[in-house]
């Protein structure tokens, strides 16, 4: 496994856990208050922090368990990310889609940070399998 | 969403042939990741057009003896 594909696991298991442990804290609130008084952002804002200190920790200790022949990238590497990202692009431009119409329609901003904070982390999440699947399947653009 | 390219390869075989050059050696030469060459050979990532000629290059053959094209239909271009 190459050093950016190691990269890519750590990033895609950081973001899913930080975004299961964002849900499982405003779901607790969700119980106790209406979602116009649920807290949400701050935690909003460590999730995230705390999704990029856990992917660099992450591909840290992955490193050190099984260290890479090297640490470039190449042009493989190259072409797997920019496939990925355009695979991926729709989540992150619904997100922002929905969080454009829920703003029209006058909802609470709780539910606009929510739609475009899960169409960041459906982007990222999607990609990261995208890129997987093509470092370990195969990578032949149309 | 992702297919095995159609491109054959003859580098496991040059590679032998070359003082069994290891995967990591001709990675260092054409400056990619050795795993970049494990899917190339693997037929899992076609190279650029400038990797191939690199790849050819470090063997000192033509480009034809490192990658074939299937014959058949889908590449042809008729004029």
């Amino acid at each position: 496994m190459s050093y950016e594909e190691k990269g890519t696991w750590a990033y895609l298991v950081a973001v899913a856990g930080a975004y299961a442990a964002y849900l499982a804290i405003i779901l607790g609130r969700l119980h106790t208050a209406p979602a116009a008084e649920v807290s949400y952002g701050w935690v909003l804002l460590w999730t995230t922090v705390a999704s990029v200190a856990a992917s660099t920790l992450g591909r840290t200790l992955i490193e050190t368990a099984r260290p890479s022949d090297g640490r470039r990238s190449d042009a493989r590497d190259a072409e797997i990310y920019r496939y990925g990202e355009y695979a991926s692009r729709w989540f992150v431009v619904s997100g922002a889609a929905v969080g454009f119409v829920l703003a029209l329609a006058k909802a609470d901003y709780f539910w606009i940070a929510n739609a475009i904070y899960l169409g960041f982390v459906m982007w990222a999440v999607a990609g990261s399998v995208v890129k997987i699947v093509a470092y370990r399947r195969g990578l032949r653009l149309p | 969403m992702t297919k095995p390219t159609k491109i054959t390869n003859a580098i496991r075989a040059l590679r032998f042939t070359h003082g069994e050059m290891t995967q990591a050696q001709l990675a260092e030469n054409v400056g990619v990741t050795r795993q970049t060459i494990i899917a190339i050979e693997q037929g899992r990532y076609s190279p650029s057009l400038e990797m191939a000629f690199q790849i050819a290059q470090v063997f000192r053959v033509p480009l034809d003896e490192v990658f074939q094209y299937p014959d058949g239909d889908g590449g042809r271009l008729d004029v």
